[in-house]
């Protein structure tokens, strides 16, 4: 189709105060708003920049830095960097996360670059190799490894691990939980609408005391599941039920008649959701699983409560340290956690925003 | 020669309504069926109980030598051998035309895939939009996504085509390009069974023209006989009401 010229669009704003005009003062009530929040930010913004940078002590090695200062106690954190790292992991053995975080984030980068071939067998082998490899790694006992107890585990490692496995393991889950909830077998229907209801229905709070303290008077004689290990189940169980609901709205958004085009084609029930159902139902809801994932990438904190000691957890007990008492140590330590969260939550989020771009090309005309 | 397709006495009910009431149709290799009929009177739920999109309740429904039954192996043997067009096309939107066509074949005739995209580049040839086929279905007209649609069912080498109203979807000025090559098709001795309202396609194609009013076919004959000297006085309502609008 050829469209004959015709002319340019009008011009309604031109520069800067144009653009002023259109965005910010384009009414009585949006002017006020803008003043209002102008003098919001005003008020709130530079006390704070002033707080974690300007007045903060930078240098130091003792608690004397920080005593007399109006701002941050930044060598605090820099003295407690190995703890908010590896938590109580031995010091000598620290090589050992250090790999797996190397590898992991060599692993993630290589999906993420577009340009890099093999994404395939690099994703089968970061879903398989990387946390059989990682688990000896961190666990140790074998290859003359020595024996390092998850109890010890803690920090950024151990925040990271919780969130990496229950992420990765509530998506599957969630998936099939979400297809059986609308199985036309009754069995496997009424199974997992109780299996999501149920874990649904509990805090998470509940389930980790459930799985730290109560689990193993049920588990039989002679057997021992690592508290560690209750724990990352029970997260993955749980927010797989939360995936499952996300799924289901997407499969449920697709019209019927995808579903038949492929029946049609003599693709059976398994191939049918595999290629067409699931590609698409996910990427509808794409917005949607990120959004869990981030939610329980901050859940992970609720490990503190049963003695672990994540990242929160040991920037928490720092804070009663009477070696770095003073004024400021605690709101420091909470300063840097938020960010460290936040560093990895908006990077997922930034992720999935490329990502939705991405695959909205192909629907484009 | 042998029936193609048969159906004996075959009845359906949506909960209390009987949509298909007692449907006795046989079907010869090559022979080209037109249903028409009012709407609600169960012309897609007739085909689509053909490859068990609707399970009957009663009665056989033979196709090409094997009986659908609750047996899924049955039904898979059916739907391989039967293409089906949709009135919504329902292409595959995250697919190019290409992979839409090369999908099944690949995973359900294992076919390799350079032979399989070779038969679909033949296949949309024949459609005329060979030059569409690493587009996605969003990037054609309305017209282009049911060729492409007719292209993928052709691509599995099917014995018998079901159409359920190709044409009812589309803009008018699209439908003469989709008739066209359902023409060319049935020309070629495909085996069809097309719910249309089209009555020139019917006229021009069809072998035998079906006439459903509530469920049961009430009128079969041949074009000539059918649209010249209709016996039922509900035919003859309808086509007043279709051919002097």
């Amino acid at each position: 189709m050829t469209a004959t010229a015709f002319r340019a669009p009008p011009v309604h704003h031109v520069g800067v105060l144009g653009w002023l005009r259109a965005n910010l003062f384009s009414s009585i009530a949006n002017s006020a708003l803008t003043i209002l929040i102008v003098a919001l930010l005003m008020w709130s913004v530079p006390p704070l920049l002033n707080w974690a940078f300007v007045s903060a002590v930078w240098s130091g090695t003792t608690r004397a830095a920080c005593t007399d200062a109006a701002g941050a106690c930044w060598p605090y954190i820099w003295q407690r960097m190995g703890q908010i790292v590896y938590g109580f992991y031995d010091f000598d053995e620290r090589w050992r996360p250090d790999i797996v975080f190397a590898a992991g984030a060599f692993g993630l980068a290589w999906l993420m670059i577009p340009r890099l071939p093999r994404k395939g067998w690099v994703g089968i082998a970061m879903l398989t190799l990387y946390p059989f490899v990682s688990f000896l790694l961190l666990a140790g006992g074998e290859f003359g490894l020595a024996v390092v107890s998850t109890e010890r585990w803690g920090g950024l490692l151990l925040t990271l691990v919780v969130a990496a496995i229950g992420i990765v393991a509530s998506l599957p889950l969630g998936v099939i939980l979400a297809l059986g909830r609308r199985s036309h077998l009754p069995v496997v229907r009424i199974l997992s609408v109780t299996f999501i209801e149920v874990w649904r229905g509990v805090p998470m709070i509940t389930v980790l005391f459930i799985a730290s303290s109560m689990l193993p008077l049920f588990l039989p004689e002679g057997m021992q599941i690592d508290k560690l290990f209750r724990a990352l189940i029970a997260i993955a169980l749980f927010n797989a039920a939360y995936m499952a609901e996300v799924v289901r709205a997407g499969l449920q958004s697709l019209p019927r008649g995808q579903l038949e085009g492929a029946s049609a084609l003599g693709l059976g029930y398994w191939r049918a959701m595999a290629l067409i159902v699931l590609p698409q139902a996910l990427k509808i809801v794409l917005p949607g699983i990120v959004n869990n994932m981030i939610s329980m990438f901050k859940d992970t904190s609720l490990v503190s409560i049963i003695g672990f000691f994540d990242l929160l957890g040991v920037i928490q007990s720092g804070s009663t340290d009477l070696d770095w008492s003073s004024p400021n140590t605690a709101v420091t330590g909470y300063l840097f956690a938020a960010a460290i969260y936040w560093a990895f939550c908006f990077s997922m989020s930034r992720y999935s925003a490329k990502l939705e771009n991405d695959l909205a090309a192909g629907d484009r005309r | 020669m042998n029936d193609i397709i048969t159906l004996d006495g075959v009845c359906k009910w949506f909960g209390q309504f009987a949509v298909l009431r007692n449907i006795n149709l046989s079907v010869k290799p090559g022979e080209r069926i037109v249903v028409c009929g009012p709407s609600g009177s169960g012309k897609s739920t007739l085909v689509r109980c053909i490859n068990r999109l609707e399970e009957h309740d009663e009665g056989r429904i033979v196709v090409n030598g094997t009986e659908l039954t609750r047996d899924v192996r049955n039904i898979d043997t059916v739907r391989r051998e039967v293409g089906m067009v949709f009135q919504q096309f329902n292409l595959f939107p995250h697919l190019s035309i290409l992979h839409n066509c090369t999908l099944a074949p690949i995973w359900v005739r294992k076919i390799p895939k350079k032979q399989a995209e070779e038969a679909a580049m033949e296949h949309l040839t024949q459609m005329r939009i060979a030059d569409q086929a690493l587009k996605h279905p969003a990037q054609l007209s309305g017209g282009q996504q049911q060729r492409a649609a007719i292209a993928r069912a052709l691509c599995m080498n099917p014995k018998i085509m079901l159409f359920d109203e190709p044409t009812s979807a589309l803009d008018p000025e699209m439908i003469g390009e989709v008739l066209e090559v359902m023409v060319d098709l049935a020309k070629q001795g495909m085996t069809m069974i097309c719910v249309t309202h089209e009555m020139g396609f019917a006229r021009e194609v069809a072998d035998r023209v079906c006439f459903m009013d509530a469920g049961e076919i009430i009128e079969e004959a041949d074009p000539e006989t059918f649209f010249t000297s209709p016996k039922r006085e509900r035919t003859k309502l309808f086509l007043s009401q279709i051919l002097d609008h």
